[in-house]
């Protein structure tokens, strides 16, 4: 059949078919009948509550990039904070409001002139998701997991971020227990900014390490 | 077990469970696998994962480190391309005192 239908079209040139079904892009309906089958048991057996679940949805969804953007503003600002985020940073988060009490250990990661972080989670998707929210589908391919601990540098450049010889890249492979969040530099040419014009420089991708945030930007 | 304090060297184990006959959920990454590094530091104690996979209690607690490869050691023939390291959370039993390096 397929090739019948690569003979038919083979006189003519022609692209991506722009009428074509908008094809389904969610879970299969069998990954989707096993979840519904667990999440019911699980709800069954009293492991938890259908309202629990709910709030657990609403947590995750208030969860996003703004947050921690917020954490790294406040950073840049207060050098007691940032001392604070790097010794304890679900503790630090909890100073402005943010709940993690029920998330994974977060450490924050301090770039400095000599050291830049890239977080990459090797064995899965693990992501400091009580403070950014969902990861990015990037984030979670293979190719990303696989290369960013081989080529890092190979990895920044197709961001766009070209880091001098002298600058150590240091991987981090969230393999276990930790979440990692990278604490960008403060850009060059934001002295006297106030908190809220420097989280709109602090982007998602700064925080994971594939960028460098800029005043420019 | 060995309580490893930073700045000491240790080979992470070349064991391969996922190759035995039963199934088994590790943590430690393959491309650590009988690799030496430096401990940056201690991470605290953790319930096993390899057991909370299979619905154990993961105790008694493991210790976690956080220890520290140098790139281009894990890769031959990726270009020394500098001081570029990888970290990664590794729980005390995977890892071992590594020999004295002879040079």
């Amino acid at each position: 059949m397929a090739d019948a239908h690569v003979h038919a079209h083979q006189d003519h040139p022609h692209g991506p078919d722009e009428h074509a079904p908008i094809a389904a892009h969610g879970p299969s309906p069998e990954s989707a009948l096993l979840e519904r089958a667990i999440r019911e048991l699980l709800i069954e057996q009293g492991v938890f509550t259908a309202d629990d679940l709910r709030r657990q949805i609403d947590l995750m969804d208030s969860r996003n990039p703004a947050v921690g953007a917020k954490l790294i503003a406040r950073a840049w600002v207060d050098p007691a904070f940032k001392q604070r985020l790097l010794a304890n940073a679900k503790a630090a988060a909890e100073e402005l409001g943010i709940d993690c009490s029920n998330a994974p250990d977060v450490m924050v990661l301090e770039n400095t002139p000599k050291r830049h972080h890239l977080v990459v989670c090797t064995l899965c998707s693990c992501y400091p998701k009580a403070i950014l929210g969902i990861p990015p589908a990037w984030y979670k391919s293979p190719e990303y997991r696989a290369r960013a601990v081989k080529d890092p540098r190979g990895v920044l450049a197709e961001f766009g971020t070209h880091l001098p010889d002298d600058v150590e890249v240091r991987v981090v492979d969230s393999t276990a227990d930790l979440r990692y969040l990278v604490l960008p530099m403060r850009p060059a040419g934001t002295d006297g900014w106030d908190e809220d014009r420097l989280a709109v420089l602090v982007t998602r991708d700064s925080m994971i390490g594939v960028t460098v945030p800029t005043a420019a930007s | 077990m060995t309580i490893f304090v930073p700045g000491d060297r240790v080979r992470v184990r070349n064991d391969w469970p996922e190759a035995g006959p039963v199934r088994v959920h590790i943590r430690t990454p393959h491309y650590l696998r009988g690799r030496e590094g430096i401990v940056e530091r201690q991470l605290g104690s953790f319930p096993n994962p390899e057991e909370l996979a299979f619905g154990k209690s993961g105790l008694p607690a493991r210790m976690l480190y956080q220890v520290r490869f140098v790139r281009a050691g894990l890769w031959p023939g990726t270009g020394d391309g500098s001081a570029d390291t990888v970290v990664a959370d590794l729980y005390e039993h995977w890892l071992e005192p590594a020999e004295e390096r002879h040079g």
